[in-house]
């Protein structure tokens, strides 16, 4: 997918304007952060099915060499071809060839944001393959000609309404108003595609190094149609994704949909080891599995590597007082919020997604959701440090920090300036002791805010002055 | 017992009613207090605009200027955060100074923790009168693990009715620099949480950290609201309250 990361700034502006967007966002909010809550007092030790989690992720990262090579044995002996991609344009081309040996004309898809990391949907229809995303959600911004603005709620920025409008346009039937019906028309519309396709895309939550399978965690039935019924079958993931045992992977759903959608267990959780054995009633007659790098390995030898422990939740981004006010698509790539503002600028490089580990309060609220205790707000420090080193700051805000700490790391001199600003300050916010406008460093304060005016002597004067009259 | 004051360069610049009512409130209750006479800033600013070599001046300032007290006292649970949770990582190249940080954060307290489970103060002495609303600033919160410290110190308080806000945890949206780099959504953020507080009707909204007071009495104001007081703790806490302590 093509990165505007670098537009962040004008395009939350807007965003913040957009009423329609405003309401979808707040509702959202609304549900996720709230079952969140919910489930989680439900379990009296959420916070060491935490710390066993990330302990679990950082382990398996550790010896992801050894895991991966022992799930691509096992994945093997079950049958499935397993294909490396070091590349997005790697992984687009094999799934291609994939196609094209099996002489497939049609594809039905359940969602993967590998796939939207590697533009995956645009690449295989250039090869005259039509692709059809299944995920209600996806197959909305499919209609749409958008990209996903959340992770796993790809159209939670569209509000019912939206989706009617859409609806009636792109199916040419009279417009419904109702989600269920809509629900239903999408499911109408869909089940033939399911019944003709000759391959299925899937992405994968984990690949469990054990039994050498993937496996989707999902709400729909969509996802294991897709993996069942068409004849071949592909399903794309990413290195990091990898986990040792199945019990490992069942301490991981004691945390996803809690974190993710606040239920205690998915609609569906479907492991799958290979194609159709001899005898099995259903299930593709070839099975490949796609692992992606494309960042991860560089990420691994990183600072910023606790971001791969992530099991792609989103309970950073709707718990993120950022993302809930501007939405995924500011964010400009395929993930948004706090985990987006890492992985965006480690996979795709500093340069080009300057705004993103700076445009955050440092609030926290991300680090102490996560399900894997990514310490999401010290991996954007680390990222501003990178931006400091390689001389991405604007001048504007070099300039003033250095101006700052020249002044106060010279306590005299400090201690005038102060004096001075004090006084100044006091001056200009006159009667109402609040100043409406300020130029040049606080412009932006103040277009929507005013500064309450300081109160005229800085403590240091106040206090000395107390203490020489004694 | 000597306690040393870091008033924060926020407090000492724009609202020094803050050092002095926490002044106020440690001497009360017997503190020798010290206030080293070239303390400026903690240094988070350098820190989280990734400046690490200029924070690490600023951490070893600090670190040099409290290292004859008993205790540090901050009315800021930001700069106590930096002091106490970011220090040490910080000073992680030198083991001298990384020791000293480990030495000063065990001996750094947040004003409302150090009320509360240092001195156990149990009554207070203000004029302050009316209800309140508390907001809990991030670092305070989710550094410092400050929640329960100020609720128990206002209701030792004869003349306060405290009325919790929707989401008193969600942050006011100031950020430091933040704030002005991202004018827009930071507007936003705390457009949202001055609605919580207006809902809920109270005379005041007291916290712990000035930079969120600024951003939330900013907010108010701009607003039209001129009616709810923005109030630090320590304000409430002795009655010195803003421009009156002139």
């Amino acid at each position: 997918m093509e990165i505007t990361s670098q537009q962040f700034k004008a395009v939350s502006s807007s965003k913040l304007k957009d009423a329609k967007l405003q309401k979808a966002l707040k509702q959202a909010k609304g549900g996720f952060v709230v079952s969140r809550a919910k489930v989680v007092k439900e379990l009296d030790n959420f916070e060491e099915i935490r710390q066993a989690a990330s302990d679990v992720r950082d382990h398996c990262l550790a010896h992801l060499d050894s895991y991966l090579e022992e799930w691509e044995r096992r994945a093997q002996e079950a049958g499935t071809v397993v294909h490396w991609a070091e590349s997005y344009e790697e992984l687009n081309s094999i799934v291609v060839q994939i196609a094209q040996d099996n002489q497939v004309k049609k594809i039905i898809k359940s969602k993967s944001m590998v796939g939207e990391e590697t533009g995956l949907n645009q690449y295989v229809e250039g090869h005259g393959i039509e692709v059809k995303e299944t995920d209600l959600g996806e197959y909305i911004i499919q209609q749409a000609g958008e990209h996903p603005s959340h992770i796993i709620a790809p159209a939670t920025h569209k509000s019912k309404d939206d989706v009617s409008e859409l609806f009636a346009e792109k199916h040419k039937r009279p417009r419904l108003d109702d989600a269920e019906k809509l629900t239903h028309e999408a499911r109408e519309i869909l089940r033939p595609h399911f019944l003709d396709a000759d391959m299925g895309i899937t992405g994968a939550n984990f690949m469990i190094a054990e039994t050498g399978s993937t496996v989707i965690v999902t709400n729909e039935g969509n996802g294991r149609m897709t993996t069942t019924m068409p004849r071949v079958h592909v399903a794309i993931s990413s290195i990091e994704k990898c986990l040792p045992t199945l019990d490992d992977f069942a301490l991981m759903m004691r945390l996803l949909p809690r974190s993710a959608t606040g239920q205690v267990i998915s609609n569906y959780v479907s492991m799958t080891t290979g194609p159709k054995r001899a005898g099995d009633k259903d299930g593709p007659e070839k099975f490949h599995v796609i692992i992606l790098d494309v960042g991860r390995t560089r990420v691994l030898g990183s600072e910023l590597r606790d971001a791969l422990r992530c099991i792609r939740c989103g309970a950073c981004m709707n718990h993120c007082p950022v993302y809930q006010n501007v939405g995924g698509h500011a964010y400009g790539w395929v993930y948004p919020g706090p985990i987006g503002s890492v992985l965006t600028p480690a996979y795709n490089g500093i340069e080009n997604a300057i705004d993103l580990p700076n445009a955050a309060t440092m609030c926290n609220q991300c680090g102490v959701v996560c399900p894997v205790k990514i310490p999401l707000p010290d991996l954007m420090r680390k990222l501003r440090e990178k931006q400091f080193e390689k001389k991405l700051k604007s001048n504007m805000e070099h300039w003033s920090l250095r101006l700052w700490a020249y002044l106060a790391l010279r306590p005299k001199i400090y201690s005038i300036v102060t004096r001075v600003m004090a006084r100044i300050g006091r001056i200009l916010g006159g009667d109402s002791r609040r100043i409406r406008r300020m130029i040049i460093v606080g412009q932006d304060w103040t277009k929507n805010r005013d500064m309450p005016a300081p109160s005229g002597r800085t403590f240091r004067d106040i206090y000395l002055n107390k203490m020489n009259k004694r | 017992m000597r306690v040393g004051l870091f008033v924060t360069c926020l407090a000492d610049v724009m609202r020094p009613s803050i050092g002095l009512a926490t002044l106020e409130l440690l001497k009360r209750e017997g503190c020798e207090v010290i206030f080293p006479e070239g303390q400026t800033c903690c240094g988070q600013p350098a820190y989280n605009s990734g400046d690490r070599h200029t924070a690490q001046e600023f951490a070893r300032k600090v670190i040099s200027e409290f290292a004859d007290v008993d205790y540090v006292v901050i009315p800021s649970g930001s700069c106590g955060g930096m002091v106490k949770t970011h220090y040490e990582e910080l000073l992680n190249d030198s083991p001298e100074y990384r020791a000293r940080a480990q030495w000063l954060a065990a001996r750094t307290y947040e004003l409302t923790d150090f009320l509360v489970n240092v001195l156990n103060v149990d009554s207070f002495d203000t004029t302050f009168q009316g209800s309140i609303t508390y907001h809990d600033s991030c670092a305070g919160l989710r550094e410092l693990g400050i929640k329960k410290q100020p609720r128990k110190l206002l209701d030792r308080l004869n003349h306060v009715e405290v009325k919790e806000m929707s989401g008193p945890e969600q942050c006011c949206g100031f950020g430091g620099a933040f704030s002005v780099k991202y004018g827009d959504i930071s507007s936003r953020i705390v457009d949202l949480k001055c609605d919580d507080i207006e809902a809920t009707e109270a005379d005041a909204v007291v916290l712990g950290d000035l930079g969120c007071m600024m951003n939330i009495e900013g907010k108010l104001r701009r607003r039209g609201n001129h009616k709810t007081k923005v109030l630090h703790i320590a304000e409430v806490l002795t009655g010195l309250v803003g421009n009156e302590t002139e």
